[in-house]
């Protein structure tokens, strides 16, 4: 009887803990191409934490590391867009609304849906969207693809809606441990 | 009694793990986690100067790595033509070509030939000292400039009773910038020019140094006006002190320099020791063009400024 309550109280514990792990990165990527005939930015330094049990997830990223290879650009996107002194981050606070779905002991891919709260340039704005989590080997990769309309966060300059265009395309990739 | 005892140890290990669940909030851990990075990095400062010059000599700015920045610097004639001369745009005028590049974020090197005295010059700059906030705090960006210059006009030569390496010049600068908010930066620049052979018989020496004092004010998002003077300690015969005032004006890849100023030459050897019209007579209307090319078509991988 002793041996049987031992081991299912073992079991708890450990479910407990593995229920409540969170994952975390600090080499999340984001890239998006603001204006297409020059090369796009890269940031590859996104911090992200990922918390398994209710599918709370939160980015942050530093508007200087977002790399160009032209460096005029770079000035630019920093000085006359994006306003970084004034607003060195951009931050991600949500939820994966399907987290129930997703079985992180098991290998595999799963479609996943996150709605939270997108803060660009000092401006929050509700955002839903679609992505996938895929469980490899004990890693977690969640990666999404979604567009963001640049005027809804204060965003204001020359060329937007001509050679920057006004809505664009971002692409996240995050691997957890 | 031992069953009960179980029972409660089991209860107690079943609340534990479902009380633990709500407590960890990742979006408190990500916004402290924000702060202590903020406080434990180094912010550099970046676009004291819009460009690697601010009007006629350099500033505190280099370009980014694997970046070429194509120049064109064009001086007209002075306005005193009036408009039978179309304000000195009917020429004659001198133009600079020059090509600059980015080898690291901090070392940058260039070469340049000008139509005045047909002139070829080339340098190299860098970094030693960076503006930053934050962990490692830095008031000032110091850059060091190191130019040679070589006028190969053979008229210019006859004049001058030049051969060899007679018409060869050097400078040294150490370029001293701050950017004290969004609006204002400032610069000195401390010059030592040496010529290998002055012909101005009043002056004995071949050192001639000088300090260039430079602003750039911001007045709209993508127009800076700038000025710039350089003060000679010592200087040859005839010579006059070098005013330069313009506007800079952004677009996407390029900066255009719109300005006026007395000095002919856009090498420091011609427009800092040998201008010899002055600000009244002598102010003529000049632009420099830059365009920026990013050679190294990186992914963008994490820069160390």
């Amino acid at each position: 009887m002793k041996k049987v309550s031992l081991i299912i109280a073992a079991g708890l514990i450990s479910f407990a803990s593995f229920s409540q792990k969170v994952y975390q990165t600090k080499s999340a990527q984001i890239k998006f191409q603001p204006i297409t005939e020059e090369g796009g930015c890269t940031n590859n330094q996104v911090q992200s934490l990922l918390k398994s049990s209710d599918g709370q997830i939160a980015f942050s990223a530093l508007i200087k590391g977002f790399k160009f290879s032209n460096s005029l650009l770079e000035d630019h996107f920093n000085e006359n867009y994006m306003e970084s002194t004034k607003f060195p981050n951009a931050k991600f606070q949500g939820f994966i609304t399907n987290i129930k779905e997703v079985d992180f002991a098991k290998n595999g891919t799963y479609k996943v849906t996150v709605k939270g709260t997108l803060t660009i340039h000092g401006t929050p704005k509700e955002v839903t969207t679609t992505g996938t989590i895929e469980i490899a080997g004990g890693k977690v990769i969640a990666k999404a693809n979604f567009k963001v309309k640049v005027a809804d966060y204060g965003i204001k300059g020359l060329y937007i809606g001509q050679k920057i265009a006004a809505e664009q395309d971002i692409t996240v990739t995050s691997i957890y441990e | 009694m031992k069953r009960i005892l179980l029972a409660s140890a089991f209860m107690t290990f079943v609340s534990f793990g479902f009380a633990q669940k709500d407590t960890t909030d990742i979006f408190k851990m990500m916004d402290e986690g924000d702060k202590k990075a903020a406080a434990s990095s180094t912010d550099y400062t970046t676009a004291t100067f819009k460009s690697t010059r601010v009007i006629q000599g350099p500033s505190i700015e280099t370009i980014g790595e694997g970046n070429m920045d194509f120049r064109i610097l064009h001086r007209f004639a002075p306005l005193k033509g009036g408009s039978e001369e179309m304000f000195g745009l009917d020429g004659p005028a001198t133009i600079r070509f020059g090509l600059d590049y980015g080898v690291t974020n901090r070392l940058m090197v260039g070469i340049g030939r000008s139509s005045y005295q047909k002139e070829f010059d080339g340098f190299v700059k860098y970094k030693l000292l960076r503006q930053s906030t934050g962990k490692i705090n830095m008031p000032i960006t110091v850059t060091y400039i190191g130019t040679i210059m070589d006028a190969t006009d053979d008229a210019y030569l006859k004049a001058n009773n030049m051969s060899g390496t007679d018409a060869i010049s050097y400078a040294h600068a150490f370029a001293i910038g701050r950017k004290f908010n969004d609006v204002f930066s400032f610069q000195i620049t401390p010059t030592l020019v040496h010529f290998n052979k002055v012909t101005d018989s009043t002056v004995n020496t071949n050192n001639f140094f000088s300090l260039g004092m430079q602003t750039r004010v911001r007045i709209s998002k993508r127009v800076n006006f700038t000025a710039e003077y350089y003060y000679q300690f010592n200087k040859m015969n005839g010579t006059v002190n070098t005013l330069s005032l313009g506007f800079d004006f952004e677009t996407g890849g390029h900066v255009f320099q719109l300005h006026f100023t007395n000095a002919v030459g856009m090498t420091e050897r011609t427009f800092i020791n040998q201008t010899t019209e002055k600000w009244g007579d002598g102010t003529r209307f000049g632009f420099n063009l830059t365009r920026i090319f990013a050679l190294k078509k990186g992914k963008g991988e994490a820069k160390k400024w």
